[in-house]
């Protein structure tokens, strides 16, 4: 299917979210719109799939214009679409979750056979290997993934968004789904594909647009560097290569032994886990999402009770110490969801300069705050970290996903540091902003501060790791050194010891893999 | 930018704020409380039944009865303009000052918990708790007068303390929901007042009625207009310092910050270092605290005994109050003369026009309605949802042409709007 969008203009009230953008998927192509997060390609998606109206500007299917008042009629039409975050219900079969708003009946009843036939039907057509009358909650997200894929295509999509696809993936499973993709295309399947992560896009597209501040800023070639391509996503020179120099070993500094956390219900979340970070060194922690990483930041900080082992900073017991006492020590933290447990939304952003600067006498007295030093404190955050804010007053919630982290990080940063936990410290935050974010970091590193950085980006990880841990159900899989190639990675990260993905590496002998790397 | 421009972007964000839709919540009470004047009125059912002859007739009486009522209310809780002297004139006012004095601290208590995240149900019974130690202090005690009065507030403000706390204490220690035992202690404080009432710890002697000894002399506020029959007292007093008070410590303090920390975003609190458990057991004592405040105005302000029903339904107004004022203590404070007025110019209206008084309820009632139901106070007076709006990314000046109620639009603007 060909789809054109004719100078489509998406506005809420005086802003401007999608400015007279203009595009064709040609049928069997992988289109790639590129943008940083908020610059207006889910929009422009929603518009396409039918769930805005465009302010102005016109879509044609196949040469012929269309409106649509809903999903049903963009579905109706052969657009099918793969939200970042699935649409399944947990406890339906693979089957019940397909026929969910498009049932087969047979005399009213509900048809699960023929559903599931058609099921097998796709997904032997393209080797999904899946099977109708497992639990969705049962299977792994790349499988559900393609479950979402096996939606759209068994309601004949001829043109499937792929909104954010791989951002939940191992690379194992990113790889899985670009051949996917690939099959789809060159079985006449237009795809749009949605993504700031430089490396597939180069791997995937056709055609690559970009997107800034709701506009299209150019195409590019898939050839071009990744270097190019951020600078167009971004609007200036992003150096993407931080030429960091490695790490100097100093003296230990984080020691972990053995240790262990159960969840309530019994289950192991953490498993006998031993580590130590030097001085002045970055261990990257790499691993799919929910594999033992949180569990094991929250029994450093003091935020969740260790089963059995220890966690000791240059000498220093901190289990059993309560997180107060843990951040008085000198350990900075960057938590995972800063939306959760990193910020308080609806207060300033100077007020959450301070949420655990508390102790500073500069800061408060015995009764109050001295309001004259958040404000002075807050305004020289705002300068040093570069936090694009209207006014220090403003509340963090409405600051982008970026400069909400840069409140996080300028927060830890105001107290001399022996640690750094940084977890996920540049998930959904801008391309512009995570090289800031990463050079601060790195500048605390220089000054001899341990840090320790979780990250489910494997880009993340090759960038900052001057050793790398993966972590698969709760266990450490080994620490590698950094550079280690992505296969090794992706190999540990799927359960393999380092040793085991090491000699897999040698032996499938893939050239491709090494080249991939950004 | 030209001036008219902001000046009218600052009048649509007044517009859209939640503060105003508690303004309009009021308003569209008090039409609704006047429709119901109204058509409960003898003289405009009357007419009603020959409106298709002579409707006029209809909304003229209809009109009479709802303008009348509101007038006698304005008379008996603001100004009587008909007053003949001083004192009959701005007895209303006093009135209301009185009524509202309770109300004032009460409100604070449950608001300063709302910041901290919890909702303090219990209030009636840390009135309760409150007043039965001001009065037991108050009668039993034979002191000098400022020290009584003095030690009559402090009994009260720890008496309601404990109460509040042993809530936040249960929620902080085993997690019970404050909600829930907040509202079993209100029963508990109810029948231990109505036990205690009949025991000679408290009974007075030579009474066979649940009725406690009259306080001295010593423990009673002093009017703050002395030597007239205006009521008015050093309640109204106290109730302005607590005010101050929780203003300073809500937008001031280190304890404050504190504790709307934990109310907006607990993990945050947490992660920071910040003691939940701690801060929730804080909260819910300074909420009782303030409560049992109110429980002292009632006993040496106004009754000068303890009876059961000493608390009326202070307690539960206000939680209407706080939630009408959205825990902004200076709003609390307005927001409690109103029903001050309220309860005031209710007696007043039933007096002079007839009107029952539990209209006033209803008009009360009405209120938290149309707050609790934000989208529906707005689209009745046609303005649109701020938060809808601010789903748009970057927050737009004006809401955007309503996006189908599908659960992926919302979900998909949240993301793209979160991020921008």
């Amino acid at each position: 299917m060909q789809l054109e969008l004719k100078n489509v203009t998406k506005a809420f009230g005086d802003f401007v979210a999608n400015d007279s953008i203009s595009l064709t998927v040609e049928p069997g192509q992988v289109h790639t719109l590129l943008g940083e997060n908020g610059a207006g390609k889910s929009t422009l998606m929603n518009v396409l799939f039918g769930l805005y109206q465009p302010t102005a500007g016109e879509i044609l299917l196949n040469g012929q214009p269309v409106r649509f008042s809903g999903p049903g009629d963009a579905m109706a039409r052969g657009i099918g679409m793969v939200h970042q975050h699935f649409m399944l219900v947990p406890v339906f079969t693979v089957a019940e979750n397909i026929a969910l708003g498009h049932e087969d009946t047979k005399g009213g009843r509900l048809d699960l056979k023929t559903t599931a036939r058609k099921v097998r039907e796709i997904s032997a057509r393209f080797g999904f290997d899946i099977d109708p009358d497992a639990l969705v909650e049962d299977l792994p997200v790349g499988v559900q993934q393609r479950v979402e894929i096996i939606k759209a295509l068994i309601r004949d999509a001829e043109l499937l968004i792929l909104d954010e696809p791989t951002a939940v993936l191992t690379p194992q499973e990113t790889d899985e789904l670009l051949r996917i993709i690939k099959q789809l295309r060159d079985g006449g399947t237009s795809i749009i594909f949605i993504s700031h992560k430089l490396r597939e896009v180069k791997e995937i597209s056709d055609v690559i647009t970009v997107i800034r501040r709701g506009k299209v800023v150019g195409t590019a070639d898939p050839s071009a560097s990744s270097s190019e391509l951020a600078s167009l996503m971004v609007g200036r020179d992003v150096q993407l290569n931080l030429n960091r120099v490695p790490a100097e070993g100093g003296s230990p500094a984080l020691e972990v032994k053995n240790l262990s956390v159960v969840a309530t219900n019994g289950t192991l979340l953490l498993d006998d886990v031993s580590l130590s970070v030097a001085e002045g060194e970055v261990l990257a922690v790499a691993g799919v999402q929910g594999n033992g990483q949180t569990e094991l930041v929250e029994s450093i900080m003091g935020l969740r009770p260790v089963q059995s082992g220890s966690v000791s900073l240059h000498g220093d017991v901190l289990t059993g110490r309560p997180v107060k006492e843990v951040l008085r020590y000198g350990v900075g933290y960057v938590p995972e969801d800063r939306n959760v447990e990193g910020l308080v939304g609806e207060f300033s952003v100077a007020e959450n300069l301070v949420l655990d600067q508390l102790d500073r006498p500069e800061i408060a007295g015995r009764l109050s705050l001295h309001r004259a030093a958040v404000a002075r404190n807050a305004s020289d955050k705002i300068e040093e970290f570069d936090i694009r804010t209207g006014s220090a007053s403003a509340a963090a919630s409405t600051l982008s996903g970026g400069n909400q982290q840069k409140i996080v990080l300028a927060r830890e940063f105001s107290r001399p540091l022996r640690l750094l936990v940084a977890s996920q410290p540049t998930r959904g935050v801008d391309v512009g902003s995570i090289e800031f974010l990463h050079r601060r970091i790195l500048r605390e590193r220089d000054t001899g501060t341990a840090v320790v950085l979780v990250s489910t980006e494997l880009d993340e990880v090759l960038e900052m790791g001057d050793r790398i841990a993966v972590m698969y159900h709760g266990k450490l899989m080994g620490i590698v050194p950094g550079g280690t190639s992505r296969e090794v990675l992706g190999l540990m990260m799927a359960g393999s010891t380092a040793e085991e993905a090491f000699e897999a590496a040698a032996g499938s002998a893939q050239p491709g893999s090494e080249e991939n790397l950004v | 930018m030209s001036e008219t421009t902001k000046g009218r972007q600052g009048w649509r964000a007044f517009v859209r704020s939640d503060g105003f839709v508690s303004v309009l919540a009021v308003v569209l009470s008090l039409i609704v409380g006047g429709i119901l004047i109204a058509v409960t009125n003898k003289d405009a059912q009357a007419s009603a039944a020959y409106f298709f002859a002579q409707p006029g007739d209809f909304f003229r009486d209809a009109w009479n009865a709802a303008s009348g009522a509101y007038a006698a209310m304005f008379r008996s809780a603001i100004f009587n303009y008909e007053g003949a002297t001083a004192t009959e004139m701005f007895n209303p006012l006093s009135e209301t000052l009185t009524q509202a004095t309770p109300l004032i601290t009460a409100s604070l208590g449950v608001a300063i918990a709302f910041r901290a995240g919890l909702f303090n149900i219990g209030a009636q019974g840390q009135v309760i708790i409150g007043a039965a130690v001001a009065g037991f202090v108050g009668f039993r005690l034979h002191l000098p007068a400022p020290l009584h009065i003095l030690l009559v507030v402090l009994a009260a403000a720890l008496g309601g303390a404990a109460w509040g706390g042993l809530a936040g204490w249960l929620k902080a220690k085993t997690g019970a929901h404050e909600v829930i035992t907040t509202i079993m202690l209100n029963y508990v404080a109810t029948y231990l007042l109505a036990f205690v009432l009949l025991t000679p710890l408290m009974q007075r002697t030579g009474s066979s009625d649940p009725v406690s000894e009259v306080i001295d002399p010593t423990a009673v506020f002093p009017q703050l207009i002395p030597g007239t029959t205006l009521r008015v007292h050093l309640g109204f007093v106290i109730a302005i310092l607590a005010t101050v008070f929780t203003w300073w410590l809500l937008s001031r303090s280190k304890l404050g910050y504190r504790l709307r920390a934990v109310g907006a975003n607990p993990e945050a609190a947490r992660t920071a270092g910040i003691s939940v458990a701690a801060c929730t057991v804080i909260a819910m004592a300074l909420s009782g605290a303030m409560a049992g405040l109110a429980g002292a105005s009632q006993v040496s302000g106004t009754e000068m005994f303890v009876a059961e029903g000493i608390a009326a339904t202070i307690g539960f107004d206000a939680i209407t109050v706080a939630l009408l004022a959205r825990s902004k203590p200076l709003w609390v404070f307005l927001a409690a003369l109103l029903f001050g007025a309220f309860r005031a110019g209710g007696v007043g209206m039933q007096t002079d026009t007839g009107t029952p008084v539990d209209i006033v309820l209803v008009v009360q009632s009405l209120i938290v309605l149309f707050i609790a139901a934000p989208a529906l106070t707005r689209t009745i007076f046609g303005i649109r949802d701020r938060k809808k709006a601010a789903k748009a990314p970057k927050a737009p000046k004006s809401a955007p042409p309503a996006p189908p109620a599908e659960t992926p639009a919302a979900q998909a603007a949240t993301v793209e709007g979160g991020a921008a």
